[in-house]
């Protein structure tokens, strides 16, 4: 089996422990740029990163992991019961967690179905919504059929908010969510974007997003009517 | 991100069947420059960046080492509204690096870049939404003086508002290009037009203008009409500004709002105001840099003549609007001087750079100037220790080229070439002998 990366560096000495009994190769990784340096030719065969001691770099590590041409999967993240609320709409950057402090048994359990299940994915292709489709291979939008242009930032928040409707996200958890951590543009950021969205669904279909007094905003219909 | 970027933009130019991609970047007097590249080359491109020759930009050559490198930047990729929908174009915006892989000092966008990190570092991000305006005319004739369109004669129909569907028509095209507009209306000019932006972080407002600025155009001449943002463009009638309203946020709030002054101007708003005052003459040069730009700054046409601030009197250089109640986001100041013809990246680093000199540095705010000041005398505003922005051109440089702010804000390559530039520009229109003098003395001397 090729390498596994694991965050941080050094892992914490348990979770070595579990690897090596379980007979995974694996090579730990510091930051985003150490594992792109360190990555095998053939791509890392899947990654553990443990989120208690830094969170951010481990998000950070997540999505870049992710967020690429070939996104490296399996990806398990290891989270303390406090950090479970981080797990909430970053579905995508990651096939399983566990809790921390972990059972060695749970852990090498879960590696292995992962592995087994070898990254089959089971996410549609197409998000549709009312007029809108988003086509997630090809990151075309339209509405009614016509082709939307949107830039990149743009579509990844249309993407989002349309992917997850008659939900309420805050700028905040928009922010943390589409853009990352890394972004340093301020919550502002956010209601520009949405403003120039719905400059581009048109008037017709401007209302798609709506703005949710102080609070933030909703695609589509909230499940209770409006 | 930058990977996916990347792959957004390839896989967008596949599948929108996109036949050219324009690489734009800015000369150092902001007119926007481009080149093209063919769907084949783009990935090379947004990889590796593209070498071109600068020594053909203004401002851009140091002959011996003329080789520079333009790196698209992926987020400002779109596709262009306008032109064939068979051969359907888009634009990137390119950020110039020496080939060593440095930010390009002649390179404006990598000027503001610079600047706005120094906000970063102090917790700072930069927004700005301008008020531009321009004039609609005839196509012009050389050596003859602008047509205004709306004094009858160039268009048949006297009923149709051409000039209003010209706006509807670019505000349209703005919006598809993720340029939101805030109000537009006809101003007080014969042929005269305003458009308003909303607000953005500072990069992308200034990329902004520059696409605003072609669209305006574009859609103009696709009617035969002529869009000019010449800053006094008529005489006798007011100019072309554009005003800016700037505030900075830390994260999520407003570092301009405050709860317990008259004004909602926090501390850090109003050292920014006087940094921006003590600093105004010697950025004038940026912010205003025709030789035309001084005929728009004299009294009595709504543009600002004295170095002041007020809430609510527009004779200031600075206004403090009054926002909207409870909306401490909306709290901001605007900046009265600009005009349509300067380069926004350079404006906003000189602006920045004197507002943040205030905060560091703890200038104090002199107090406001409530009085219209068109109507006091020299002696009046002498008393209230109130200045004058620089009267021409040849003034403002003077000011500019003492001055160690805009030396540091714009770097010394294009602080160097931009007075070198417009000391030519300046001494060519010395020479120029104009029709007032010889209405004025051709028979009288």
């Amino acid at each position: 089996m090729e390498l596994v990366a694991v965050f941080p560096e050094p892992p914490p000495s348990d979770l070595a422990r579990t690897l090596d009994l379980a007979g995974y190769r694996w090579k730990a990784v510091s930051s985003a740029e150490d594992a792109a340096r360190n990555e095998p030719p053939t791509g890392w065969a899947g990654a553990i990163i443990a989120c208690d001691a830094d969170p951010d770099g481990a998000w950070a590590l997540c999505r870049a992991l992710r967020k690429r041409d070939a996104p490296v999967s399996p990806l398990m993240v290891l989270v303390s019961g406090g950090q479970l609320a981080d797990l909430q709409l970053r579905d995508e950057l990651f096939d399983d967690f566990c809790l921390t402090p972990f059972h060695p048994v749970e852990v090498e359990a879960r590696l292995r179905h992962l592995f087994f299940r070898g990254g089959t994915e089971a996410r549609p292709e197409i998000v549709e919504y009312s007029g809108l489709a988003l086509n997630l291979e090809t990151y075309q939008a339209s509405i009614e059929g016509h082709p939307l242009d949107l830039t990149y930032m743009e579509y990844e928040l249309l993407k989002f908010l349309a992917q997850n409707p008659g939900k309420v996200f805050t700028r905040e958890i928009l922010l943390s969510r589409v853009w990352g951590y890394e972004y340093y543009g301020g919550a502002r950021t956010v209601d520009v974007h949405i403003r120039r969205l719905r400059a581009k669904l048109g008037e017709e279909h401007a209302n798609l997003i709506q703005t949710v007094r102080s609070v933030g905003y909703r695609f589509g219909q909230s499940r209770w009517g409006n | 991100m930058l990977d996916q970027q990347r792959d957004y933009v390839l896989r967008t130019v596949e599948e929108r069947g996109v036949r050219l991609i324009r690489l734009w970047f800015t000369d150092v007097l902001g007119n926007l420059k481009s080149f093209a590249i063919s769907p084949a080359e783009l990935e090379n491109a947004l990889e590796d960046g593209m070498t071109f020759d600068g020594s053909a930009i203004d401002g851009f050559s140091r002959v011996q080492e003329a080789d520079v490198l333009a790196m698209p930047d992926p987020n400002t990729f779109e596709v262009l509204p306008w032109g064939d929908p068979k051969s359907v174009e888009a634009r990137v915006f390119c950020d110039i690096h020496n080939l060593d892989g440095s930010p390009f000092e002649g390179d404006p966008r990598q000027v503001l870049r610079r600047n706005l990190r120094a906000a970063h570092e102090q917790g700072f991000t930069f927004y700005v939404a301008p008020d531009i305006e321009f004039f609609y005319f005839a196509p012009p004739e050389k050596g003859q003086a602008p047509t205004p369109l709306d004094e009858g004669g160039f268009f048949d129909l006297t009923t149709t508002d051409i000039a209003g569907t010209l706006r509807k028509e670019t505000i349209r095209t703005l919006e598809t290009m993720s340029i939101p507009v805030e109000y537009s209306f006809h101003e007080d000019a014969p042929s005269q037009h305003e458009i308003d932006l909303r607000h953005t972080d500072a990069l992308t407002m200034a990329d902004s203008v520059m696409t605003f600025r072609l669209v305006v155009k574009e859609v103009a001449a696709k009617q035969g009409v002529h869009a000019t943002f010449m800053p006094k463009p008529l005489e006798g009638v007011q100019g072309s500004g554009m005003h800016m309203h700037f505030s900075m946020f830390a994260g999520e709030d407003n570092a301009f709002y405050s709860d317990d002054d008259p004004y909602n101007l926090s501390p850090t708003a109003k050292q920014f105001m006087a940094g921006l005052l003590r600093h105004a003459a010697e950025i004038t040069a940026i912010t205003n840099q025709t030789v035309n730009s001084y005929k728009r700054l004299v009294p009595g046409f709504e543009a600002p003549v004295h170095i002041s601030w007020a809430r609510n009197n527009r004779s200031g250089l600075i206004r403090v609007p009054i926002p909207k109640r409870g909306n401490p986001s909306a709290t901001r100041i605007e900046y009265r001087s600009p005009d349509p013809a300067c380069n926004p990246y350079l404006a906003f680093s000189v602006i920045l750079a004197a507002g943040l000199k205030g905060i560091s540095e703890g200038y104090e705010l002199a107090s406001e100037a409530a009085a219209n000041l068109f109507e006091l005398d020299d002696a009046a505003l002498a008393a209230l220790s109130i200045e004058t922005l620089p009267q021409s051109l040849s003034d403002s440089l003077k000011v500019m080229e003492q001055s160690t702010l805009v030396r540091e804000a714009l770097g010394e390559h294009i602080f160097e070439w931009f007075l070198r530039n417009k000391r030519s520009e300046w001494r060519a229109y010395k020479t120029h002998v104009s029709q007032f003098e010889f209405d004025r003395y051709l028979r009288a001397l």
